[in-house]
Protein backbone atom coordinates (compact mmCIF):
# COMPACT_ATOMS: atom_id res chain seq x y z
CA UNK A 1 0.00 0.00 0.00
CA UNK A 2 1.33 3.62 -1.06
CA UNK A 3 2.42 5.33 1.85
CA UNK A 4 1.05 8.67 3.27
CA UNK A 5 3.14 10.87 2.29
CA UNK A 6 3.41 9.23 -1.95
CA UNK A 7 -0.90 9.77 -1.15
CA UNK A 8 -0.26 13.60 -0.07
CA UNK A 9 2.24 14.15 -3.36
CA UNK A 10 -0.83 12.52 -5.60
CA UNK A 11 -3.89 14.55 -4.15
CA UNK A 12 -1.86 17.82 -4.66
CA UNK A 13 -0.62 16.97 -8.46
CA UNK A 14 -4.17 16.13 -9.24
CA UNK A 15 -5.94 19.08 -7.39
CA UNK A 16 -2.82 21.69 -9.60
CA UNK A 17 -4.07 19.49 -12.71
CA UNK A 18 -8.07 20.46 -11.89
CA UNK A 19 -6.56 23.89 -11.27
CA UNK A 20 -5.07 23.91 -14.78
CA UNK A 21 -7.97 21.86 -16.58
CA UNK A 22 -10.47 24.62 -14.70
CA UNK A 23 -8.42 27.29 -15.88
CA UNK A 24 -8.23 26.45 -19.44
CA UNK A 25 -12.14 26.11 -19.81
CA UNK A 26 -12.48 28.87 -18.44
CA UNK A 27 -10.16 30.57 -21.28
CA UNK A 28 -11.91 28.37 -24.00
CA UNK A 29 -15.59 29.85 -22.55
CA UNK A 30 -14.39 33.39 -23.18
CA UNK A 31 -12.81 32.45 -26.59
CA UNK A 32 -15.02 30.55 -27.72
CA UNK A 33 -17.39 33.86 -27.29
CA UNK A 34 -15.48 35.57 -29.48
CA UNK A 35 -14.80 33.20 -32.07
CA UNK A 36 -18.19 32.68 -32.60
CA UNK A 37 -19.24 36.25 -32.46
CA UNK A 38 -16.28 36.68 -35.21
CA UNK A 39 -18.01 33.22 -37.49
CA UNK A 40 -21.45 35.29 -37.00
CA UNK A 41 -19.95 38.49 -38.66
CA UNK A 42 -18.75 36.64 -42.00
CA UNK A 43 -21.93 35.14 -42.34
CA UNK A 44 -24.49 37.51 -44.20
CA UNK A 45 -21.30 38.36 -46.68
CA UNK A 46 -21.25 34.54 -47.23
CA UNK A 47 -25.05 34.49 -47.91
CA UNK A 48 -24.84 37.36 -50.07
CA UNK A 49 -22.22 36.05 -52.17
CA UNK A 50 -24.15 32.82 -52.13
CA UNK A 51 -27.04 34.48 -53.67
CA UNK A 52 -25.47 36.11 -56.62
CA UNK A 53 -22.99 33.00 -57.36
CA UNK A 54 -26.06 31.43 -58.26
CA UNK A 55 -27.95 33.59 -60.18
CA UNK A 56 -25.01 34.41 -61.76
CA UNK A 57 -23.32 30.61 -62.00
CA UNK A 58 -27.03 29.35 -63.64
CA UNK A 59 -25.97 31.57 -66.34
CA UNK A 60 -22.64 31.14 -67.36
CA UNK A 61 -22.41 27.44 -66.48
CA UNK A 62 -23.95 26.13 -69.46
CA UNK A 63 -21.98 28.36 -71.80
CA UNK A 64 -18.94 26.68 -73.06
CA UNK A 65 -16.49 29.41 -72.07
CA UNK A 66 -17.35 28.60 -68.63
CA UNK A 67 -14.23 29.52 -66.07
CA UNK A 68 -12.58 26.57 -64.90
CA UNK A 69 -13.38 27.09 -61.24
CA UNK A 70 -16.98 27.19 -61.16
CA UNK A 71 -17.34 23.94 -64.44
CA UNK A 72 -13.78 22.10 -63.35
CA UNK A 73 -11.64 20.67 -66.29
CA UNK A 74 -14.29 17.80 -66.81
CA UNK A 75 -11.61 15.13 -65.51
CA UNK A 76 -11.83 13.45 -61.43
CA UNK A 77 -8.34 12.50 -61.92
CA UNK A 78 -6.31 14.48 -58.92
CA UNK A 79 -8.25 15.51 -55.71
CA UNK A 80 -6.74 18.23 -53.89
CA UNK A 81 -8.32 18.28 -49.68
CA UNK A 82 -7.71 20.85 -47.53
CA UNK A 83 -7.95 19.95 -44.47
CA UNK A 84 -8.38 22.50 -41.66
CA UNK A 85 -8.07 21.51 -38.00
CA UNK A 86 -6.71 23.67 -34.84
CA UNK A 87 -3.26 24.51 -34.18
CA UNK A 88 -3.63 23.01 -30.18
CA UNK A 89 -4.96 19.62 -28.58
CA UNK A 90 -6.39 19.55 -25.78
CA UNK A 91 -9.50 19.87 -26.99
CA UNK A 92 -11.17 16.22 -27.18
CA UNK A 93 -11.76 14.40 -30.28
CA UNK A 94 -11.80 17.58 -32.12
CA UNK A 95 -8.79 17.10 -34.32
CA UNK A 96 -8.83 13.73 -34.38
CA UNK A 97 -12.40 13.65 -36.26
CA UNK A 98 -11.38 15.76 -38.87
CA UNK A 99 -8.02 13.73 -39.02
CA UNK A 100 -9.88 10.29 -39.18
CA UNK A 101 -12.07 12.07 -41.71
CA UNK A 102 -9.48 13.21 -43.72
CA UNK A 103 -8.33 9.52 -43.75
CA UNK A 104 -10.51 7.15 -44.88
CA UNK A 105 -11.47 9.80 -47.80
CA UNK A 106 -7.70 9.97 -48.75
CA UNK A 107 -7.90 6.04 -48.42
CA UNK A 108 -11.52 5.52 -50.70
CA UNK A 109 -10.26 7.98 -53.03
CA UNK A 110 -6.58 6.07 -53.43
CA UNK A 111 -8.63 2.68 -53.80
CA UNK A 112 -10.53 3.84 -56.87
CA UNK A 113 -6.79 4.83 -58.32
CA UNK A 114 -7.12 8.34 -57.91
CA UNK A 115 -4.40 11.09 -56.86
CA UNK A 116 -4.59 12.72 -53.79
CA UNK A 117 -2.90 15.93 -52.86
CA UNK A 118 -3.26 17.71 -49.51
CA UNK A 119 -2.77 21.41 -48.13
CA UNK A 120 -3.52 21.48 -44.55
CA UNK A 121 -4.76 24.46 -42.15
CA UNK A 122 -3.45 24.55 -38.77
CA UNK A 123 -0.43 22.63 -37.02
CA UNK A 124 -2.29 19.31 -35.41
CA UNK A 125 -3.63 18.35 -38.86
CA UNK A 126 -0.65 18.05 -40.46
CA UNK A 127 0.82 16.13 -37.79
CA UNK A 128 -1.65 13.29 -38.00
CA UNK A 129 -2.07 13.25 -41.39
CA UNK A 130 1.94 13.08 -41.89
CA UNK A 131 2.45 9.99 -40.31
CA UNK A 132 0.83 8.14 -43.04
CA UNK A 133 0.31 10.21 -46.07
CA UNK A 134 3.84 12.60 -46.17
CA UNK A 135 4.24 12.11 -49.87
CA UNK A 136 0.52 13.92 -50.78
CA UNK A 137 1.73 17.16 -48.94
CA UNK A 138 1.77 20.29 -50.91
CA UNK A 139 1.87 22.45 -48.75
CA UNK A 140 0.77 23.29 -45.11
CA UNK A 141 -0.16 26.53 -43.57
CA UNK A 142 -0.41 27.61 -39.65
CA UNK A 143 -2.22 29.93 -37.79
CA UNK A 144 -0.73 29.74 -34.55
CA UNK A 145 0.47 32.23 -32.02
CA UNK A 146 -2.11 34.88 -33.86
CA UNK A 147 -4.63 36.18 -31.85
CA UNK A 148 -7.17 36.28 -34.59
CA UNK A 149 -7.78 34.87 -38.01
CA UNK A 150 -8.29 37.67 -40.68
CA UNK A 151 -9.89 37.57 -44.19
CA UNK A 152 -6.60 38.18 -45.66
CA UNK A 153 -5.19 34.68 -44.27
CA UNK A 154 -7.77 32.71 -45.82
CA UNK A 155 -7.26 35.05 -48.95
CA UNK A 156 -3.99 33.82 -49.03
CA UNK A 157 -4.60 29.78 -48.98
CA UNK A 158 -7.33 30.69 -51.80
CA UNK A 159 -5.16 32.13 -53.93
CA UNK A 160 -2.55 29.24 -53.30
CA UNK A 161 -5.29 27.30 -54.89
CA UNK A 162 -5.86 29.32 -57.29
CA UNK A 163 -2.69 29.16 -58.58
CA UNK A 164 -2.42 25.09 -58.25
CA UNK A 165 -5.44 25.31 -60.15
CA UNK A 166 -4.37 27.07 -63.43
CA UNK A 167 -1.08 25.43 -63.10
CA UNK A 168 -3.45 21.88 -63.69
CA UNK A 169 -2.19 20.38 -60.24
CA UNK A 170 -5.46 19.22 -59.49
CA UNK A 171 -9.11 18.62 -60.66
CA UNK A 172 -11.41 18.56 -57.78
CA UNK A 173 -11.11 20.45 -54.78
CA UNK A 174 -12.51 19.74 -51.36
CA UNK A 175 -12.20 21.20 -48.28
CA UNK A 176 -12.56 18.80 -44.74
CA UNK A 177 -13.71 20.77 -41.50
CA UNK A 178 -15.26 20.64 -38.21
CA UNK A 179 -18.79 22.36 -38.83
CA UNK A 180 -20.06 23.99 -35.77
CA UNK A 181 -23.12 23.12 -34.83
CA UNK A 182 -23.24 24.15 -31.22
CA UNK A 183 -21.23 23.90 -28.09
CA UNK A 184 -20.90 20.62 -27.72
CA UNK A 185 -21.04 19.31 -31.00
CA UNK A 186 -18.79 19.56 -33.96
CA UNK A 187 -19.34 17.76 -37.16
CA UNK A 188 -16.65 16.79 -39.21
CA UNK A 189 -17.66 17.41 -42.52
CA UNK A 190 -16.44 17.35 -46.42
CA UNK A 191 -17.27 20.16 -49.15
CA UNK A 192 -16.97 20.49 -52.48
CA UNK A 193 -14.70 23.19 -53.52
CA UNK A 194 -14.22 23.29 -57.24
CA UNK A 195 -16.00 22.48 -59.36
CA UNK A 196 -18.35 25.36 -57.16
CA UNK A 197 -21.42 23.75 -56.26
CA UNK A 198 -24.45 25.53 -57.56
CA UNK A 199 -27.83 25.56 -55.55
CA UNK A 200 -29.90 23.83 -57.89
CA UNK A 201 -33.16 25.01 -55.73
CA UNK A 202 -32.20 28.48 -56.92
CA UNK A 203 -32.17 27.66 -60.44
CA UNK A 204 -35.84 28.19 -61.84
CA UNK A 205 -35.89 31.84 -60.20
CA UNK A 206 -32.42 32.86 -61.26
CA UNK A 207 -33.14 31.89 -64.84
CA UNK A 208 -35.98 34.82 -64.71
CA UNK A 209 -33.41 37.14 -62.61
CA UNK A 210 -30.57 36.71 -64.95
CA UNK A 211 -32.45 37.74 -67.71
CA UNK A 212 -33.40 40.95 -65.45
CA UNK A 213 -30.04 41.50 -64.36
CA UNK A 214 -27.51 43.75 -66.67
CA UNK A 215 -23.90 43.42 -65.80
CA UNK A 216 -21.10 45.84 -65.83
CA UNK A 217 -18.32 44.71 -67.07
CA UNK A 218 -19.67 41.49 -68.59
CA UNK A 219 -21.15 38.06 -66.89
CA UNK A 220 -17.77 36.34 -67.43
CA UNK A 221 -15.63 39.21 -65.85
CA UNK A 222 -17.64 39.48 -62.87
CA UNK A 223 -17.48 36.01 -62.76
CA UNK A 224 -13.82 35.90 -62.65
CA UNK A 225 -12.98 37.75 -59.87
CA UNK A 226 -15.99 36.86 -57.97
CA UNK A 227 -15.45 33.19 -58.13
CA UNK A 228 -11.95 33.45 -56.62
CA UNK A 229 -13.69 35.54 -53.50
CA UNK A 230 -15.98 32.62 -53.19
CA UNK A 231 -13.42 30.17 -52.80
CA UNK A 232 -11.38 32.65 -50.58
CA UNK A 233 -15.05 33.29 -48.35
CA UNK A 234 -15.57 29.52 -48.01
CA UNK A 235 -12.14 28.77 -46.80
CA UNK A 236 -12.22 31.80 -44.41
CA UNK A 237 -15.93 30.46 -43.44
CA UNK A 238 -14.12 26.94 -42.43
CA UNK A 239 -11.20 28.55 -40.95
CA UNK A 240 -13.53 30.47 -38.78
CA UNK A 241 -16.45 27.79 -37.86
CA UNK A 242 -13.37 25.37 -37.26
CA UNK A 243 -11.92 27.99 -34.77
CA UNK A 244 -15.51 28.50 -32.92
CA UNK A 245 -15.47 24.42 -32.49
CA UNK A 246 -12.06 23.83 -31.59
CA UNK A 247 -13.04 26.40 -28.31
CA UNK A 248 -16.34 24.35 -28.03
CA UNK A 249 -14.59 21.23 -28.04
CA UNK A 250 -12.31 22.64 -25.50
CA UNK A 251 -14.66 23.67 -23.03
CA UNK A 252 -16.38 20.29 -22.95
CA UNK A 253 -12.78 18.00 -22.50
CA UNK A 254 -11.68 20.51 -19.98
CA UNK A 255 -14.93 20.26 -17.94
CA UNK A 256 -14.41 16.49 -18.28
CA UNK A 257 -10.99 16.52 -16.80
CA UNK A 258 -11.87 18.70 -14.23
CA UNK A 259 -14.60 16.67 -13.29
CA UNK A 260 -12.43 13.32 -13.40
CA UNK A 261 -10.12 15.34 -11.55
CA UNK A 262 -12.16 15.67 -8.82
CA UNK A 263 -13.57 12.53 -8.47
CA UNK A 264 -10.51 11.26 -8.57
CA UNK A 265 -9.60 13.76 -5.69
CA UNK A 266 -12.16 12.45 -3.71
CA UNK A 267 -10.64 8.32 -4.10
CA UNK A 268 -7.42 9.46 -3.13
CA UNK A 269 -8.20 11.67 -0.30
CA UNK A 270 -10.85 8.48 0.88
CA UNK A 271 -7.63 6.72 0.57
CA UNK A 272 -5.68 8.68 2.30
CA UNK A 273 -7.59 9.06 5.07
CA UNK A 274 -7.97 4.79 5.64
CA UNK A 275 -4.39 4.47 4.99
CA UNK A 276 -4.10 7.10 8.08
CA UNK A 277 -6.47 5.62 10.26
CA UNK A 278 -5.12 2.13 9.78
CA UNK A 279 -1.61 3.18 10.35
CA UNK A 280 -2.82 4.95 14.14
CA UNK A 281 -4.57 1.92 14.88
CA UNK A 282 -1.52 -0.34 14.30
CA UNK A 283 0.41 2.02 16.48
CA UNK A 284 -2.33 1.65 19.34
CA UNK A 285 -2.34 -2.22 18.89
CA UNK A 286 1.50 -1.89 19.28
CA UNK A 287 1.37 0.00 22.28
CA UNK A 288 -1.10 -1.75 23.85
CA UNK A 289 0.20 -5.23 23.31
CA UNK A 290 3.77 -4.01 24.47
CA UNK A 291 2.32 -2.79 27.79
CA UNK A 292 0.53 -6.13 28.00
CA UNK A 293 3.35 -7.66 27.43
CA UNK A 294 5.63 -6.25 30.39
CA UNK B 1 -38.36 60.97 -49.83
CA UNK B 2 -38.46 57.68 -51.27
CA UNK B 3 -35.73 55.34 -49.82
CA UNK B 4 -34.67 52.08 -50.41
CA UNK B 5 -32.66 49.48 -47.96
CA UNK B 6 -29.02 49.83 -48.45
CA UNK B 7 -26.43 46.85 -47.22
CA UNK B 8 -22.79 47.38 -47.15
CA UNK B 9 -20.65 43.83 -45.98
CA UNK B 10 -16.99 43.05 -46.02
CA UNK B 11 -16.24 39.23 -45.34
CA UNK B 12 -15.13 40.14 -41.83
CA UNK B 13 -18.67 42.05 -41.00
CA UNK B 14 -22.11 44.05 -41.78
CA UNK B 15 -21.24 47.27 -41.95
CA UNK B 16 -24.08 49.12 -42.79
CA UNK B 17 -27.94 48.32 -43.51
CA UNK B 18 -30.63 50.85 -43.38
CA UNK B 19 -32.97 53.05 -45.39
CA UNK B 20 -31.21 55.27 -47.19
CA UNK B 21 -32.04 58.12 -50.07
CA UNK B 22 -29.07 57.15 -52.34
CA UNK B 23 -25.87 55.68 -52.50
CA UNK B 24 -22.86 56.60 -54.94
CA UNK B 25 -20.66 53.35 -55.35
CA UNK B 26 -17.51 53.04 -57.13
CA UNK B 27 -18.20 51.06 -60.41
CA UNK B 28 -15.53 49.64 -62.48
CA UNK B 29 -16.82 51.83 -65.14
CA UNK B 30 -16.91 55.05 -63.39
CA UNK B 31 -19.06 56.42 -60.11
CA UNK B 32 -22.45 55.59 -59.87
CA UNK B 33 -25.34 57.03 -58.68
CA UNK B 34 -28.10 54.70 -57.59
CA UNK B 35 -31.43 56.24 -56.14
CA UNK B 36 -34.36 54.09 -55.00
CA UNK B 37 -36.08 51.75 -58.36
CA UNK B 38 -32.64 51.95 -60.20
CA UNK B 39 -32.99 48.70 -62.59
CA UNK B 40 -31.37 45.68 -61.30
CA UNK B 41 -27.60 45.24 -61.82
CA UNK B 42 -24.55 43.42 -61.47
CA UNK B 43 -21.49 45.59 -61.56
CA UNK B 44 -18.20 45.31 -59.64
CA UNK B 45 -16.78 47.37 -57.60
CA UNK B 46 -12.87 49.15 -57.98
CA UNK B 47 -11.18 50.75 -54.69
CA UNK B 48 -13.44 54.12 -53.71
CA UNK B 49 -15.10 56.23 -51.60
CA UNK B 50 -18.93 55.04 -50.86
CA UNK B 51 -21.24 57.86 -50.15
CA UNK B 52 -24.57 57.14 -48.29
CA UNK B 53 -27.52 60.11 -48.50
CA UNK B 54 -30.31 60.40 -45.65
CA UNK B 55 -33.00 63.18 -44.91
CA UNK B 56 -31.22 65.19 -47.57
CA UNK B 57 -27.65 65.26 -46.33
CA UNK B 58 -24.58 62.69 -46.56
CA UNK B 59 -24.17 60.63 -43.56
CA UNK B 60 -21.90 58.01 -43.99
CA UNK B 61 -18.43 58.00 -46.06
CA UNK B 62 -16.34 55.01 -46.45
CA UNK B 63 -13.40 53.72 -48.16
CA UNK B 64 -14.05 50.10 -49.94
CA UNK B 65 -11.12 48.39 -51.61
CA UNK B 66 -13.12 46.75 -54.49
CA UNK B 67 -15.62 44.28 -54.40
CA UNK B 68 -19.41 43.60 -56.13
CA UNK B 69 -22.40 45.38 -55.80
CA UNK B 70 -26.06 44.15 -56.82
CA UNK B 71 -28.85 46.63 -57.43
CA UNK B 72 -32.54 45.75 -57.52
CA UNK B 73 -35.07 48.81 -57.61
CA UNK B 74 -35.55 47.85 -53.32
CA UNK B 75 -32.56 47.31 -52.47
CA UNK B 76 -28.23 47.97 -52.54
CA UNK B 77 -26.07 44.87 -51.31
CA UNK B 78 -22.24 45.89 -51.49
CA UNK B 79 -20.03 42.98 -51.05
CA UNK B 80 -16.98 44.89 -49.97
CA UNK B 81 -13.62 43.62 -50.30
CA UNK B 82 -13.03 45.61 -47.13
CA UNK B 83 -14.51 48.58 -45.58
CA UNK B 84 -13.51 51.41 -43.76
CA UNK B 85 -15.27 54.25 -42.19
CA UNK B 86 -13.35 57.52 -43.74
CA UNK B 87 -12.97 59.16 -40.35
CA UNK B 88 -11.49 55.76 -39.15
CA UNK B 89 -8.75 55.53 -41.90
CA UNK B 90 -5.26 56.02 -40.83
CA UNK B 91 -3.09 57.85 -43.07
CA UNK B 92 0.21 55.72 -42.12
CA UNK B 93 -1.79 52.48 -42.38
CA UNK B 94 -2.83 53.57 -45.59
CA UNK B 95 0.36 54.79 -47.16
CA UNK B 96 2.03 51.97 -45.81
CA UNK B 97 -0.30 49.89 -47.60
CA UNK B 98 -0.26 51.72 -50.80
CA UNK B 99 3.60 51.31 -50.78
CA UNK B 100 3.74 47.60 -50.43
CA UNK B 101 0.58 47.69 -53.38
CA UNK B 102 3.29 49.37 -54.98
CA UNK B 103 6.07 47.34 -54.37
CA UNK B 104 3.84 44.20 -55.30
CA UNK B 105 3.38 46.33 -59.12
CA UNK B 106 6.64 46.08 -59.77
CA UNK B 107 7.27 42.37 -58.73
CA UNK B 108 4.70 41.81 -61.56
CA UNK B 109 6.41 40.18 -65.07
CA UNK B 110 4.99 40.89 -68.29
CA UNK B 111 4.54 37.18 -68.60
CA UNK B 112 2.13 37.02 -65.81
CA UNK B 113 -1.53 36.53 -66.45
CA UNK B 114 -3.21 39.53 -67.62
CA UNK B 115 -5.89 39.08 -64.75
CA UNK B 116 -2.87 38.80 -62.07
CA UNK B 117 -2.02 42.10 -63.74
CA UNK B 118 -4.93 44.31 -63.91
CA UNK B 119 -5.06 42.56 -60.38
CA UNK B 120 -2.16 44.55 -59.20
CA UNK B 121 -2.65 47.35 -60.71
CA UNK B 122 -6.25 47.80 -59.20
CA UNK B 123 -5.43 47.37 -56.04
CA UNK B 124 -2.32 50.50 -56.14
CA UNK B 125 -5.28 52.23 -57.36
CA UNK B 126 -7.03 51.75 -54.55
CA UNK B 127 -5.06 52.07 -52.21
CA UNK B 128 -3.92 55.69 -53.84
CA UNK B 129 -7.49 56.45 -53.30
CA UNK B 130 -7.38 55.54 -49.34
CA UNK B 131 -4.34 57.80 -48.87
CA UNK B 132 -6.05 60.82 -51.00
CA UNK B 133 -8.84 59.80 -48.76
CA UNK B 134 -6.90 60.08 -45.67
CA UNK B 135 -5.39 62.87 -46.47
CA UNK B 136 -8.95 65.23 -47.01
CA UNK B 137 -10.10 63.83 -43.74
Amino acid sequence: MASLKDLRGRINSVKSTRKITQAMKMVAAAKLRRAQAQAEAARPYAERMEAILASLGAVVASSPTAPRMLVGNGADRVHLLVVVTADRGLAGPFNTNVGRLARNRIRALEAEGKQVKLLTVGRKGASFLKREFASRFIAEVSFAGRKRVEFADAEAVAVQVTELLEEGAFDVCSLIYNRFRNVITQIPTEQRLIPAPIPEAAAPATDRLAALYDYEPTEEEILATLLPRNLAIQIYRAILESAAGEQGARMTAMDNATRNAGEMINKLTLNYNRTRQANITRELIEIISGAEAV
Amino acid sequence: MATFQFELVSPEKLLLSRQVEMATIPAAEGEMGVLPGHAPMIVALRGGIIRVRENGAETETLFVGGGFAEVSPERVTVLADEATPLASLSRAASERRLAEAEAALREVQTSDPEAKRDAALARVLAMRTAVEAAQAA
